[in-house]
């Protein structure tokens, strides 16, 4: 006999505050650590050989999507399968923006943690995902702290910066991570009354505006992504505040849309690895700028990247889903 | 020399390997047990410590950031000696063996640990069960959890689930496969600053 469905996004919704726990709990695992996008198999086990706490299993990295086009959708299930197969760490996959379809697929397939991603083309313009309707964790991107709030009401257990995916321009990760930074300072010094004000401001729940307020930081991990392409850049964030880093096409991009070829061109999988080894090293030692120096200097070769400043409005990834 | 009177009044300082994972907590954790947390990235670190938490996060991570500059050896050999204490991931690298798949360990706990061994993010669960630990049931969080396959001599066990330990002791080495720091219940890590504390009065610095 099917499940009995309630109507919402035919799951059942599980009992919260246990499994919101058990979701921050995974997120809080893999602070001070690298989750790297990865595209195959081999880039997967490169990943976890260079130290990554996790793998993003999608088909095609930002910078291919950006510059390929098309409709970008969830992975394939059979990519994911051979990926959470191959490596014994968590495995995160991408869903569209409200398409609660797709993260029902990926919570069968036994996925770790979903990302729903304004890097894929978005399949509804008003509504995200019911996140509570789940017991697999989901990460959601944020430019501010209304935007990070409100994906945390809809049952966001990680909060990462959007950044401007594909480029290797790491310019607004730093902009969003500082703008979510200073958001929630300010709230710190607010009194009682005028938080009811913050919230009307941020267009976010007044508990989770009191609770930023008292803690002086979100109730979920923050974690960046969006640009990170060296180990300087990594290095960047997590003094800006980030617990851990994100790092999509910087690895695994040779040219703007040619991956480097790491299952056939053994020159081009140790290029890949060092930069993973690299961004994994410096992500640890971020405050230790000799360690960072050595780092940087072993790797060879960098993304090449495009300036985000040079982006036209509507080419923009983090405008999607608000 | 310490003046006379001041022993019991040491202050312990307890170092948590700060590569990855959720460090952090364990820090909070230790001060609310009384003892002064200090994070620990780097081998020549080790030296100022009187006993050390390995916490949860990624045991793979662990080992190839400590296969680097000679941690890894100077890493067993603290732990051959001083007070440790592996949540998890650090449960993982304490083991004298670990499978799912094998990968090499500190081997210092007499166990055989098997990796993931629930399943995945969505077999993550928690529960509260009586221990041997005096205070009534405890919480215990478990996240994509490892299982205390097989426990060999001096291991004594302190909490089970199913049937298999989830908290054990041998000497001064402790090891749990939950993660204590996640809970607001402080009796394991008070228990393990206790280990400390009357390791360095049989030990002085």
């Amino acid at each position: 006999m099917a499940e009995v469905h309630n109507g919402k996004n035919g799951h059942n919704p599980a009992n919260s505050s246990t499994t919101l726990r058990l979701k921050v709990g995974l997120a809080e695992m893999l602070k001070g650590g690298v989750i790297m996008d990865v595209m195959n198999v081999e880039q997967a086990r490169i990943a976890e050989e260079a130290g990554a706490v996790s793998v993003m299993a999608l088909e095609r990295v930002p910078a291919m999507i950006r510059a390929e086009g098309g409709v970008a959708r969830m992975a394939s299930p059979k990519l994911i399968k051979e990926i959470i197969d191959t490596v014994s760490i968590p495995v995160m996959a991408k869903a569209r923006i409200g398409h609660f379809a797709e993260a029902q697929i990926l919570q069968q397939l036994g996925v770790d943690f979903i990302d729903e991603s304004e890097v894929l083309t978005p399949a509804d313009e008003a509504h995200h995902i019911d996140k509570h309707a789940f017991t697999t964790p989901f990460v959601c991107g944020a430019r501010n702290l209304g935007e990070a709030l409100r994906r945390i009401a809809e049952g966001a257990a990680m909060i990462r910066t959007k950044g401007e995916a594909g480029t290797g321009d790491v310019v607004h990760a730093v902009q969003h991570m500082r703008q979510i930074t200073r958001e929630m300072r300010a709230l710190t010094v607010l009194s009682d009354q005028e938080l009811y004000a913050a919230a009307k401001e941020h267009q976010a729940p007044y508990e989770l505006i009191r609770m930023v307020a008292q803690a002086g930081k979100l109730p979920v991990p923050n974690f960046s992504a969006g640009g990170i392409a060296t180990p300087a850049d990594a290095a960047l964030m997590m003094q800006l505040g980030a617990e851990a880093i994100f790092v999509g096409s910087g690895i695994f991009m040779k040219e703007r849309a040619t991956p480097l070829d790491v299952e056939n061109n053994p020159k081009e999988r140790e290029e890949a690895v060092s930069r993973a080894k690299a961004i994994v090293i410096a992500t640890t030692h971020y405050n230790d700028p000799k360690i960072l120096a050595e780092v940087s200097e072993q790797v060879t070769g960098t993304m090449k990247g495009l300036a985000a400043a040079a982006l036209e409005e509507n080419q923009l990834l983090q405008t999607r889903g608000n | 020399m310490k003046s006379p009177g001041t022993e019991q009044n040491v202050l312990s300082r307890i170092g948590v390997l700060a590569i990855q994972g959720d460090y952090d907590a364990h820090a909070e954790a230790l001060r609310e047990a009384g003892a002064e947390p200090v994070l620990i990235r780097k081998p020549e670190e080790l030296s100022s410590i009187d006993g050390l938490i390995i916490p949860g996060g990624e045991s793979t991570t662990f080992l190839k950031f400590l296969e680097r500059d000679g941690f890894l050896a100077s890493l067993r050999d603290f732990v051959r000696t001083k007070p440790t204490f592996g949540t998890c991931a650090g449960c993982i690298l304490l083991a004298t063996e670990v499978t799912h798949p094998p990968q090499q360990s500190l081997g210092v706990l007499n166990a055989t640990v098997e990796r993931n061994a629930y399943g995945r993010q969505i077999d993550s669960a928690i529960q509260t069960s009586e221990t041997q630990l005096p205070g009534g049931p405890l919480e215990m969080v478990y996240i994509r959890a490892p299982r205390i396959a097989k426990t060999g001599a001096g291991v004594t066990v302190l909490a089970q689930r199913d049937g298999f330990p989830v908290l054990v002791e041998q000497g001064h080495i402790m090891a749990a496969t939950f993660h204590p720091e996640l809970s607001s219940d402080r009796r394991v890590h008070q228990r393990f600053v206790d280990l400390v504390r009357t390791h360095l009065k049989q030990h002085p610095r």
